[in-house]
């Protein structure tokens, strides 16, 4: 094995894929960790592929894959020793660039009323490992929705743009997956720093690697890669192309923003809520939910006070709280917003849909409610007013 | 007779009626003047007359023992007074009180009463000027239930 | 470990500092209190936008800017102590500090008004958020057609503002009219619900933008009653209340429809928001 070029972080990014094998990916691993970055990939961890600190390529999910339907998310055993041989895990990137909990401020009483202290200094940055095609768009959603705007979260920005993307082009697709209908997948076309195909058979196990940015280039250009010829391009073509051919399952979004907002009374909500536990398992699974509350707290001696942003739910009655009550009050109605929201007043608000059918509110939902399978029920039988069947 | 037929109807209540009816209706009317704290009507009395509101102000009141009168509503310039004439056994519902200076047409109700029946173009034309105002109320009445301000924060 | 006092202003979740400067009763459990920066200026504000106020360990809350926009001093807000935070709000004595972000928030279309008939609608504490917009009017009326303010609450009790209500019905500039629900021997006044005042004042439909806050049931009554006029939809305005904790868009909690009230409202204009406000749980 020979390195394509002398490393020379001046050279242009390399147009053409280069190949990786095992060692280089765990060379990659390396030069993200030398480069000071926190370096995040798949692991295996309480029957779940889950995301964490990795070091070695030995911590990934070697030889699993994942079976997902309807409430139903099963490790099995693949047949082969592939890294990245599954589809999606619960967590998504949003439990680091937007974690569950953050501190925002503390402050401490003065004299002169109270101060609030200064802010810690910035983390080390996140690299992910195996970012799929869908939690990318995912990431590029939640981009708009905190950096987008007038206002931005300061905490967010810092995460995100610090961060070293290794995409991961998909060579499986679960029960649940439909990102090919929601046009998010399963080829990482943007947004990423480097993207892999993993080619695995009986006669080899590479990676096929593509820079996506300055920044990913000159890390390629350091890492022990060979050149990728025509038929390992054509064999990379192939995995996705399968994988696309394979989706689980399927949402029609033609027309759909208009559908659901046309349809708020559709008998459909009354019957999906007598299903719906309103546990917000889907809320914490999606990987574009962004919904935050945030909690104030003192010491007992009322010196020191803190306000901690934590992940919220619009599925929580105390959500909507306003005095007197919970503007949304019904099971119904929780449900009924968090579609709406996401399939349709996403795309007024920030111009494109908040699913990026990546499967996980099918899979970890415990009473298998499947946003597709809603969806198309009201599509088949619409109401008729601007209220729909109000 | 012509100056109370022009200012009958120039009321808001009669706004754009056909001149035959309201020929019709200046044959019952009359002009009203009520200094403030005298009733218009009072609980249970014969309905026999109801008003339209010229100018000053109206309220109508319910009273109960040991507590000054309730007020449900308050009218003004524009609005009738009124609607127990239109219900067997023509009695009225609640107190009307002039809390101002009041000046108000007074229709006779047996006399529209007769007018209606004889002429039911006229009794179709006063019901559908009276009946937006009754539901009106009634809305307005649910409303004022509701103590919608008891649940405001802002 | 050094203190900051001033907010980053990167970071609009970080409240300032702010003292008390005064404290006026205003009913029972409602107060307006005057507030000033502990270091800074006073930022301007436009009427209709509101604050997050920071009652120290405690809790955070909305509440609108009610004093005059031209006054660039201080800060007014008029709070009814609902809960743990606003109760706390509405308890400060002058001379405590509270924290303050903001100001956020549309605003009432007061410069778009000018050369129109002009309904500002109040219903309860409502008044407070239309304050600003009607100091605005008021000091320049000559730019508006007829200008009226309607005002309806619970009880005399409870009305706000009662002294500049009467300032204001004394002007030849300006019609006055307020109601209560539940009149006391005391009230001489009119007696019924806000929209049914709306019959009692001059104002040519055509040429009308009405100003509508309070709450939700009084907003969707009062709308539909000037519409049945002949007032446009899109020139009515109402100001909005969901729940809030970021107050810049990023949280989800004031959700409404396609619009966070935090940053597309709390001020609407009707025509957007008509169909919502008849879909319950929304």
């Amino acid at each position: 094995m020979q390195p394509t070029a002398p490393p020379d972080p001046q050279t242009a990014p390399p147009a053409e894929p280069v190949l990786l094998d095992r060692a280089g990916l765990q060379a990659l691993l390396d030069a993200l960790a030398a480069r000071g970055f926190d370096v995040i990939g798949p692991t295996l961890r309480d029957g779940a592929i889950v995301y964490d600190r990795i070091a070695r390529i030995e911590a990934l999910p070697v030889g699993w894959t994942d079976r997902q339907d309807a409430g139903c998310y099963r490790l099995e055993r693949r047949a082969d020793a592939a890294l990245f041989g599954y589809a999606v895990g619960p967590q998504s990137w949003k439990r680091f660039l937007h974690p569950p909990e953050e501190l925002l401020w503390r402050a401490r009483r003065t004299a002169d009323g109270f101060a609030i202290e200064a802010e810690p200094p910035p983390p080390a940055p996140f690299a992910f490992i195996g970012v799929r095609a869908c939690e990318l768009h995912a990431i590029a959603i939640q981009d708009r929705v905190f950096l987008g705007g007038a206002h931005q979260d300061p905490g967010y920005a810092a995460r995100r743009q610090g961060a070293f993307l290794v995409a991961l082009n998909c060579g499986t697709a679960a029960g649940t997956c439909f990102c090919a209908s929601m046009g998010t997948g399963p080829r990482a076309e943007a947004g990423f720093d480097i993207a892999l195909t993993e080619l695995i058979d009986v006669d080899r196990h590479d990676f096929l690697a593509v820079a996506g940015s300055d920044a990913g280039a000159a890390l390629l250009a350091v890492l022990p890669t060979r050149p990728a010829g025509p038929e390992a391009a054509a064999a990379a073509e192939a995995v996705v192309a399968h994988t696309a051919a394979s989706m689980g399952r399927q949402l029609d979004t033609v027309g759909l923003k208009e559908l659901l907002q046309a349809n708020p009374e559709h008998p459909r909500w009354d019957e999906v809520a007598a299903r719906c536990l309103a546990c917000a398992n889907c809320t914490m699974v999606c990987p574009t939910c962004f919904c935050t509350s945030v909690a104030d707290h003192t010491d007992l001696t009322g010196t020191e006070a803190e306000r901690v942003k934590r992940w919220d739910s619009c599925f929580t009655a105390d959500f909507s709280y306003i005095h007197g009550g919970s503007v949304r009050a019904s099971g119904k109605s929780r449900y009924r917003q968090w579609m709406t929201h996401k399939l349709a007043h996403w795309i007024d608000q920030f111009g494109t849909s908040g699913c990026v059918g990546c499967g996980r509110c099918i899979a970890w939902c415990p009473v298998g409610i499947d946003i597709t399978a809603e969806a198309a029920a009201i599509r088949a039988t619409p109401g008729k007013g601007p209220h729909g069947n109000a | 007779m012509e100056t109370l037929e022009r200012l009958l109807l120039g009321h808001k209540f009669l706004a754009g009626i056909d001149p035959a009816f309201g020929r019709l209706l200046v044959g019952c009317a009359r002009n009203l003047r009520f200094a403030p704290g005298q009733y218009l009507f009072r609980e249970g009395g014969p309905a026999d007359e109801f008003y339209l509101i010229r100018e000053g102000r109206v309220a109508l009141e319910l009273h109960a023992p040991a507590r000054p009168p309730i007020i449900i509503a308050t009218l003004g310039a524009g609005e009738l007074v009124g609607a127990s004439w239109l219900v067997p056994p023509y009695r009225w519902g609640f107190d009307a009180r002039a809390t101002t200076d009041t000046r108000a047409f007074g229709l006779d109700a047996t006399c529209l009463r007769a007018k209606c029946d004889a002429d039911h173009h006229l009794g179709y034309e006063m019901m559908r000027r009276l009946l937006p105002v009754m539901v009106r109320r009634m809305q307005a009445a649910r409303q004022q239930m509701l103590d919608v301000y008891g649940h405001t924060s802002a | 470990m050094s203190a900051r006092l001033a907010p980053s202003p990167a970071d609009p979740m970080r409240p300032a500092p702010w003292r008390v400067r005064a404290v006026r009763r205003e009913t029972a459990d409602v107060a307006t209190l005057a507030l000033e920066p502990l270091e800074g200026g006073v930022p301007g504000f436009a009427p209709g936008q509101f604050n997050m106020i920071y009652a120290f360990g405690i809790g955070e809350v909305p509440v609108s800017l009610s004093g005059d926009p031209a006054d660039p001093t201080r800060f007014v807000h008029t709070v009814r102590a609902v809960g743990a935070a606003s109760a706390a709000i509405v308890a400060a004595a002058p001379g405590s500090v509270l924290g303050l972000r903001g100001p956020f928030g549309s605003a009432w279309p007061v410069d778009a008004a000018e050369g129109h008939d002009l309904l500002i609608v109040a219903g309860g504490l409502g008044l407070a958020p239309l304050r600003p917009a009607i100091y605005q009017v008021l000091a320049a009326s000559e730019r508006f057609g007829r200008i009226a303010v309607l005002y309806g609450g619970r009880g005399p009790a409870e009305l706000l503002f009662r002294d500049e209500l009467a300032a204001w019905g004394a002007r030849a500039d300006v019609t006055v009219a307020i109601t209560v629900d539940h009149a006391d021997p005391s009230w001489h006044g009119h007696v019924g619900v806000v929209p049914a005042l709306i019959e009692h004042v001059g104002f040519d439909p055509a040429n009308t933008v009405a100003l509508l806050c309070g709450p939700e049931v009084m907003l969707r009554f009062t709308a539909t009653t000037l519409r049945a006029a002949g007032v446009a939809a899109g020139r009515i305005f109402l100001s909005m209340e969901r729940n809030m904790k970021c107050a810049i868009g990023l949280c989800g909690h004031c959700q409404f429809g396609a619009d966070f009230v935090c940053k597309d409202g709390p001020v609407l204009p009707y025509d957007r928001i008509a169909a919502r406000l008849a879909v319950r749980e929304i």
